[in-house]
C-alpha cells in the first residue's frame, strides 16, 4: 500500500515540506547497504535428461558452469545443487542453480515430484528454524529457498505432456514457475504459436498457478504486459560462438543455416534473460518471501497448533499457545511414564506368577523321582538281605561239612593208628 | 526400376544372342516372376511406434506422400495421464507405375504418454501375437485359398533426440519387441541437432544398443557379385543407422524449387536433402530395396518362432492333459521324439549323477578302512 493509505490509517495527516530535507537518498543508502551484502539467487531447474538445462544456464549467466552429463537410467528422481559466486561491475552475485537429475526417465513416474517437492520445503522449513529461534541471525543467513523454478517443456509441437501437468500442479504453489520451451529450433513460427496457446490453455484449465511477471511498478508495468503475453518463452542455448556478420555470436550452426541465440526472431532467450534478470530478479525473491514462504510457514504452524486466534476468538500471542502446548506436552509425557511404569510391573508379576508355577512343577517331579528312588533302594537292600542270609546259611553248611570231613579223615587215621598199634602188640 | 530393366535385357540378350545348341529359355523366369508379382500385387504392413509430438505421422505421410491422417483428435495433457495404449490401423492401395501396393499403417497412440508406463508395449506384443495367431489359424485351416496377411513387417520406433540416447522405455520396448517384428529405431525431429550433435547420438545409440543386447534389424550384406557402387552403398547405409530424420506436411520453395521441407526463421530444412537427414536412406531402405527382405524375415524367422513356441505348447499341454483331439487338424510328428528325447537325457543324467556319488561313498569307505 502506498504512504499516503500508511498514513491515514496511522491517523497521520500529509504534510508538505518547505525545503529540501535529504530523506530522499534512503532509497541509494538501501541501495549501497545491499550491494555491499551482496544479493543471492537460487534457481530450479526441472526438465528431462537432456533437455537442455545446464546449456541454458551457461548461456544465461555467461560462465561455464562445469555440469557433468547425466544417464538416463537414474532409479529415482533426485536434486543437484551447485552454488557459485558471481560478479558483474560492482555487485556480487551468489547463485545456486539445482537441477533435477533422472527425471522423466523412469518407467512408472507417478511419485517422480516428490523429490522436488520434499528439496523445496526442506528449504523453508530450515528457514523457519532460523527464523523460530531465540539466538537467530536472519541478516547472515544465506537463505536456501528457491525464488524461480523453470520448468522446461518438451517441444513435441502438441500439449504439454502429463507428467509436465502433474508436476506444476504440485509446484504452483511451492514456488515461481516460469515455463520455457526447451530446442525451440526444432519449432517453426506457425506452430510456435499454436503450441504456445495450447500449453497455456491447458495451464488455466487445469488451474496452475506460473508466475506472471509483476504490473503493479509503473516503470516496468508495460514491458512486463508485453512479456507476459509471450509466455512460455520458446529458447535455444548455446555456449558455442561463431562469426556471423562481423562479430561472434553465440549460435548453433546447421547446414541449412545458423540459429543466433540472441536473435529476438530466431528465439525469446533475450527476452527470458532479460525478465528473469533484468527486470524481475529482485520481485521473484520477494513473491517467494511474502507468498510462498508464508503460506508454508502458515501451513506448518497450523499443524503443530498454532492459532492467531483460540476458540473464542481472542487474538492469541504465541507465547500462550506455546506455553499452553509447553503445559499440554509435559502433561502427555507424565501419563505416558505412568503407563509405561504400571505396564512394566504388570509385567514382571506376570513373569513371577510363571516362574512361581515352573517351580512348583519342578518340586513336584523331584519329590516323584525322590520316592522311586527310594522304594527301589528298598527292593534292592531286600535282595541284599536274602543274598547274605543264603550266603551265611551257606557258609555255615560248608563249615559243618569240612568238619564232618576232617573228623571222617581223623577218625580213618586213628583206626589206622589203631590197627598199626593194635598189630605191634 | 533398375530391378525391371535389368531382368528385362537379361532375358533379350538371351534371345537375340548367338544361337546356343543348349538354348533351354529358362532365363525368361526372373520375367515371369516379376509379371506374375506386378499381377498379384503386393502387401506391407508397417508400425510406428513412439511417444506422442515425434513426427510419426508426418514421416508417413512423407514416405509415402499421402495424408493419412486427416482429421486425428490429438489428446490434451490431462486426458493423458492416466491412457492406455490403443491400436489403430489404417490401409491405403497405392500404385506407381502399374505395381499395386497394399498399405497398411499401424499406430500406437498413446505410447509411452501415460505417467506410469509399466509394461506400456503389452498392448502392442498382443496385438502382432494375435496376428501370428490368425495367420497360423489360416494357414492349418482348409480352405487356404484367400490368406490375408496382417502380420507386421517392420516396426519403426522413434527416440526423441532431446536427450542423451536411449532411455528405459526405448530399451524394454526394444526388447520386448525384438523377437517378433524387426524393429528399425529412428532418431525423430533430427532438425534440433547440429551434425556433430547428431554423430555422438547415433555412436550412442549403437553403444547402448549393443551393451543391451537389443536385436535390431540388420540389413543383409550386399551380394558378392554386386558392383562396388552398390556395395559402398550398402556399407555407407549400414554406417549410418539409427537414420535421423525429419518428416514435413508442408512444400516449401527453395533455390527455384517446391520441395518438402521446414521453413524456419534461419533457413529451410529440406526433408529430402542427404545433407540435412537420412530421410532418403530410410526410404530407399524401407521402399526401394529392403522392403521383400523386411517381409521375408517376417515370414521365416519371426513368425516361424512363434510358429514353433505355440506348437511346442500346444503339445506338451496336451501330454499333461491326455487330451486326444487337437486343436489344429495337423499335428507334426517330430515333437513327441523331442519329448522322449529330452526325458532320455534327464534320466541319463540322473544316472550319471548316482554312478558319482556312488563312487564318492566307495573312496570313503576304502579311506576309513586304510586308516
Amino acid at each position: 500500500m502506498s504512504s499516503s493509505d500508511v498514513a491515514r490509517q496511522l491517523g497521520a495527516h500529509h504534510l508538505s515540506l518547505s525545503g529540501h530535507v535529504g530523506f530522499d537518498s534512503l532509497p541509494d543508502q538501501l541501495v549501497n547497504k545491499s550491494t555491499c551484502q551482496g544479493f543471492c539467487f537460487n534457481i530450479l531447474c526441472i526438465g528431462e535428461t537432456g533437455i537442455g538445462k545446464s546449456t541454458l544456464m551457461d548461456t544465461l549467466f555467461n560462465t561455464n558452469f562445469e555440469n557433468c552429463e547425466s544417464s538416463h537410467f537414474e532409479p529415482q528422481v533426485k536434486l543437484r545443487a551447485q552454488t557459485y559466486d558471481l560478479q558483474e561491475s560492482n555487485v556480487k552475485l551468489t547463485l545456486t542453480v539445482v537441477n533435477t537429475v533422472g527425471f522423466g526417465d523412469q518407467m512408472n513416474k507417478q511419485d517422480s515430484y516428490q523429490p522436488v517437492v520434499d528439496y523445496i520445503d526442506r528449504q523453508y522449513e530450515t528457514y523457519l528454524q532460523e527464523e523460530l529461534k531465540i539466538k537467530r541471525s536472519l541478516h547472515n543467513y544465506h537463505d536456501s529457498r528457491l525464488h524461480a523454478c523453470l520448468y522446461f517443456i518438451s517441444p513435441s509441437g502438441h500439449s504439454l505432456k502429463s507428467l509436465d501437468l502433474l508436476t506444476m500442479k504440485k509446484l504452483d504453489s511451492k514456488v515461481n514457475i516460469i515455463p520455457v520451451i526447451a530446442k525451440a529450433d526444432t519449432i517453426s513460427k506457425s506452430e510456435l504459436h499454436k503450441f504456445k496457446l495450447k500449453i497455456m490453455s491447458e495451464l488455466v484449465s487445469n488451474g496452475v498457478q506460473i508466475y506472471q511477471f509483476p504490473l503493479d511498478d509503473e516503470t516496468v508495468a508495460k514491458v512486463n504486459t508485453t512479456m507476459n503475453g509471450h509466455l512460455p518463452f520458446a529458447v535455444v542455448g548455446s555456449t558455442e560462438e561463431m562469426m556471423v556478420g562481423n562479430k561472434m555470436v553465440k549460435a548453433r550452426q546447421y547446414p541449412w543455416g545458423v540459429v543466433q541465440v540472441e536473435n529476438e526472431s530466431h528465439c525469446d532467450f533475450v527476452k527470458l534473460r532479460e525478465m528473469l534478470i533484468c527486470v524481475n530478479m529482485e520481485d521473484l525473491r520477494e513473491q517467494t518471501h511474502t507468498r510462498h514462504y508464508e503460506l508454508y510457514r502458515r501451513c506448518k504452524l497450523e499443524e503443530i497448533g498454532f492459532r492467531d486466534t483460540d476458540p473464542e476468538s481472542k487474538p492469541v500471542s504465541l507465547q500462550q499457545t506455546y506455553e499452553t502446548k509447553r503445559t499440554e506436552f509435559l502433561g502427555e509425557l507424565q501419563r505416558r511414564e505412568e503407563e509405561m511404569r504400571q505396564l512394566f510391573v504388570q509385567r514382571v508379576k506376570e513373569k513371577e506368577a510363571e516362574l512361581k508355577d515352573a517351580e512348583r512343577g519342578l518340586q513336584g517331579r523331584f519329590e516323584q523321582l525322590k520316592q522311586l528312588h527310594a522304594e527301589e533302594r528298598g527292593a534292592l537292600e531286600e535282595k541284599r538281605r536274602v543274598l547274605e542270609e543264603e550266603q551265611s546259611s551257606f557258609s555255615k553248611r560248608r563249615a559243618a561239612a569240612q568238619l564232618l570231613q576232617a573228623k571222617n579223615l581223623n577218625a580213618n587215621g586213628k583206626k589206622d593208628k589203631d590197627r598199626k598199634n593194635s598189630g605191634f602188640m | 526400376m533398375t530391378s525391371n530393366t535389368r531382368y528385362k535385357s537379361r532375358a533379350l540378350r538371351s534371345e537375340d544372342g548367338r544361337e546356343e545348341k543348349e538354348y533351354v529359355g529358362f532365363a525368361t523366369l526372373p520375367n515371369q516372376v516379376h509379371r506374375k508379382s506386378v499381377k498379384k500385387g503386393f502387401d506391407f504392413t508397417l508400425m510406428v511406434a513412439g511417444e506422442s509430438g515425434l513426427g510419426k505421422s508426418t514421416l508417413v505421410n512423407s514416405l509415402f506422400l499421402t495424408d493419412l491422417h486427416k482429421d486425428r483428435k490429438l489428446l490434451n495433457a490431462e486426458e493423458r495421464i492416466s491412457q492406455t495404449v490403443e491400436i489403430t490401423k489404417h490401409t491405403v492401395d497405392i500404385e506407381e507405375k502399374g505395381v499395386k501396393l497394399k498399405l497398411t499403417i499401424v499406430d500406437t497412440p498413446g505410447f509411452g504418454d501415460a505417467v506410469n508406463n509399466t509394461e506400456c508395449w503389452r498392448p502392442i506384443t498382443d496385438y502382432i501375437d494375435q496376428q501370428f495367431e490368425q495367420y497360423f489359424r489360416d494357414e492349418s485351416g482348409l480352405n487356404r485359398k484367400n490368406i490375408q496377411d496382417n502380420r507386421v513387417h517392420c516396426c519403426l520406433y522413434f527416440i526423441p533426440p532431446f536427450g542423451h540416447g536411449l532411455r528405459p522405455v526405448d530399451i524394454e520396448f526394444m526388447k520386448a519387441l525384438q523377437d517378433k517384428v524387426n524393429v528399425v529405431p529412428l532418431i525423430s525431429k533430427s532438425d534440433c541437432l547440429t551434425p556433430n550433435e547428431i554423430r555422438k547420438l547415433k555412436d550412442r545409440v549403437r553403444e547402448e544398443i549393443d551393451t543391451f543386447g537389443i536385436k535390431v534389424y540388420q540389413f543383409p550384406d550386399c551380394d558378392s557379385d554386386e558392383d562396388e557402387d552398390a556395395r559402398q552403398k550398402d556399407r555407407e547405409l549400414k554406417e549410418s543407422t539409427p537414420f535421423a530424420v525429419i518428416g514435413s506436411n508442408m512444400v516449401v520453395e527453395t533455390r527455384g524449387q517446391k520441395v518438402r521441407g521446414r521453413l524456419y526463421p534461419w533457413g529451410i530444412v529440406e526433408v529430402e536433402n542427404q545433407s540435412h537427414c537420412d530421410f532418403v536412406k530410410l526410404r530407399t531402405m524401407l521402399i526401394r530395396t529392403h522392403m521383400h527382405d523386411l517381409k521375408d524375415i517376417t515370414c521365416d524367422c519371426h513368425y516361424e518362432n512363434y510358429r514353433a513356441h505355440c506348437i511346442h505348447t500346444m503339445t506338451s499341454k496336451m501330454n499333461t492333459d491326455n487330451r486326444v483331439e487337437s486343436p489344429i487338424p495337423i499335428l507334426p510328428l517330430s515333437t513327441p521324439d523331442v519329448e522322449t528325447a529330452k526325458l532320455i537325457k534327464m534320466k541319463d543324467e540322473e544316472l550319471r549323477r548316482m554312478q558319482e556319488m556312488l563312487q564318492k561313498m566307495q573312496q570313503q569307505m576304502q579311506h576309513e578302512q586304510d586308516l
